[in-house]
């Protein structure tokens, strides 16, 4: 076994470390925005909002995320218009851009899903007691759905975030030189498949092991109702918190 | 004419003779199905209502119409002699005319549930102190030591950093009762409390309700409790397929009956 070359493959891998989290993050970020209005326009209760969020997920959940990406990137730059819009143009040129783009639509779509069905599992009691106590609108979903739907919501959400740093590798089809971009370039470079495929997939097992150990966390901070109550004697947290 | 009109109008809104609730010809259908065919009701202050009635009679239909859980589709409710107004929606329907009133008289109308349903992500203290800062904005520390008076007088005081899943029935609907009455409500509504609990958890429950009725406190009390009607209720009201089918003094009428549909229903629970 070559363990020098584990090792500087390894070490050019994780250089493009920074890249992928980038892509990562932006993409959650911007979908999470995405997601969270279409949530809102699906419980809004107007037709239109509900018609609207149906196609949307039909077609960004339906459909592969790598043809999402293509069309982005190779397909809307056929569009004259958007060659010549001054907003577009400079988005859609960037491939690294369109992958974030291409990743926020697509998670959009899941996510809004886990957010309307944590929303639809809230127990109507609890929003009843709400209303029951003189709770606005506002502060009864700050309060009581908002809190509930959030920790319903956690579990499938943090796979949905590991599904897409997973789904950062596809950047390397559009030319972007994260991990799996750099992956493939030393693999051509040097035909050693077996042992830079090796590194690469270690880290992203490395990555995605921290992400779900730390939704793990958040899960297990925000459910204390869900887990045994506390053994005679012992001291229970005195400081209450909302959230 | 517009004198005697001026005094009359004084006079309803008094302190002394207004009702804490007046229900008047109280109509409600789900679908097809009327069930309530024009309910009216008068409670005092200090007054302790139990509300009986067979399951599907409209009892707990017209104690959500009061805080209006339910939109009631032709009536109208006053608390403490404010009528709350209501408006034709689109569709024909009734709706509240002004959502902020019904939030400001709700706040007065603490209610205690069939199933608890406190709120499962937060403490028993955070459940007490969650309405009185948000609603009442009230100082949190304030209502952190009356949350704290509260637990220990329903006597779960050693519970109260307890999220509800941990506790046994009797001590969620004990909270739920503190929860209520942190609000210092003006009338309190009763939905069935002792309904999901285990046979030997009620006891529990109504000993706190009874004391609640003993200090003066006005109670509208949805229940299939016989005691409780009987020894502590101040009236009863017989509630029949949608319809008041008798109301008066308890000892009076669980001795002598004054309906046949009455005699039938405590034939019933004596068996």
């Amino acid at each position: 076994m070559d363990f020098d070359f584990y090792l500087s493959t390894m070490w050019s891998v994780l250089k493009a470390l920074p890249l992928t989290l980038e892509i990562w993050f932006f993409g959650i970020a911007f979908g999470l925005v995405i997601a969270t209005g279409l949530t809102w326009l699906r419980a809004s209760g107007h037709k239109f909002g509900e018609y609207f969020t149906r196609a949307y997920v039909f077609v960004f959940r339906g459909s592969p995320l790598l043809v999402q990406l293509y069309l982005i990137y190779f397909g809307l730059s056929q569009f004259d218009f958007v060659r010549h819009s001054p907003i577009l143009w400079p988005i859609l040129r960037d491939p690294m851009y369109c992958t974030i783009v291409a990743m926020a639509l697509n998670t959009a779509a899941y996510e809004s899903e886990i957010f309307r069905g944590a929303l639809r599992a809230v127990p109507v009691g609890q929003i009843e007691a709400a209303k029951a106590f003189g709770m606005s609108a506002f502060t009864r979903f700050r309060l009581v759905t908002l809190p509930i739907a959030l920790r319903l919501a956690l579990p499938a959400y943090s796979t949905e975030i590991i599904l897409m740093t997973k789904a950062t590798a596809l950047a390397s089809v559009v030319t972007i030189m994260e991990m799996m971009g750099t992956a493939q370039k030393i693999q051509h470079d040097t035909f050693r498949p077996i042992e830079v495929l090796t590194c690469a997939g270690v880290i992203y097992l490395l990555l995605n092991l921290s992400i779900a150990r730390l939704f793990a966390w958040v899960e297990y901070r925000l459910s204390p109702h869900l887990r045994p109550p506390p053994e005679q004697g012992q001291q229970v947290k005195l400081v209450p918190e909302v959230l | 004419m517009s004198a005697n009109v001026a005094t009359a109008a004084q006079a309803a809104s008094s302190p002394d003779d207004k009702a804490a609730i007046s229900v008047k010809d109280l109509r409600k259908c789900f679908g097809d199905h009327e069930v309530l065919k024009g309910i009216s009701l008068e409670a005092h202050k200090g007054d302790v209502i139990s509300i009986l009635g067979s399951s599907g009679s409209g009892k707990s239909t017209m104690l959500r119409c009061i805080n209006l859980l339910e939109t009631p589709d032709s009536g109208e409710v006053r608390v403490d002699g404010e009528l709350i107004k209501m408006k034709q929606s689109r569709d024909g329907h009734q709706m509240p005319a002004d959502i902020r009133q019904v939030e400001r008289i709700r706040a007065n109308l603490a209610m205690v549930f069939q199933s608890f349903n406190l709120w499962s992500h937060m403490t028993v203290l955070e459940n007490l102190v969650a309405a009185p800062t948000h609603v009442l904005k009230r100082p949190r520390a304030e209502c952190l030591e009356q949350a704290e008076a509260l637990l220990k007088r329903v006597g779960i005081w050693e519970r109260r950093n307890y999220y509800p899943p941990h506790m046994s029935g009797g001590q969620q609907q004990r909270a739920a009762i503190a929860r209520a009455l942190a609000m210092n409500p003006k009338v309190m509504l009763f939905d069935e409390p002792t309904s999901a609990l285990d046979p030997e958890l009620v006891g529990e429950v109504l000993r706190v309700m009874r004391s609640l009725a003993e200090e003066g406190r006005t109670m509208l009390v949805v229940t299939h409790e016989m005691g409780f009607a009987r020894d502590v209720s101040s009236k009863v009201m017989f509630l029949h397929k949608g319809e008041v089918d008798t109301v008066g003094e308890p000892k009076e009428m669980f001795a002598r009956p004054p309906t046949p549909q009455f005699k039938q229903f405590i034939a019933n629970f004596n068996k």
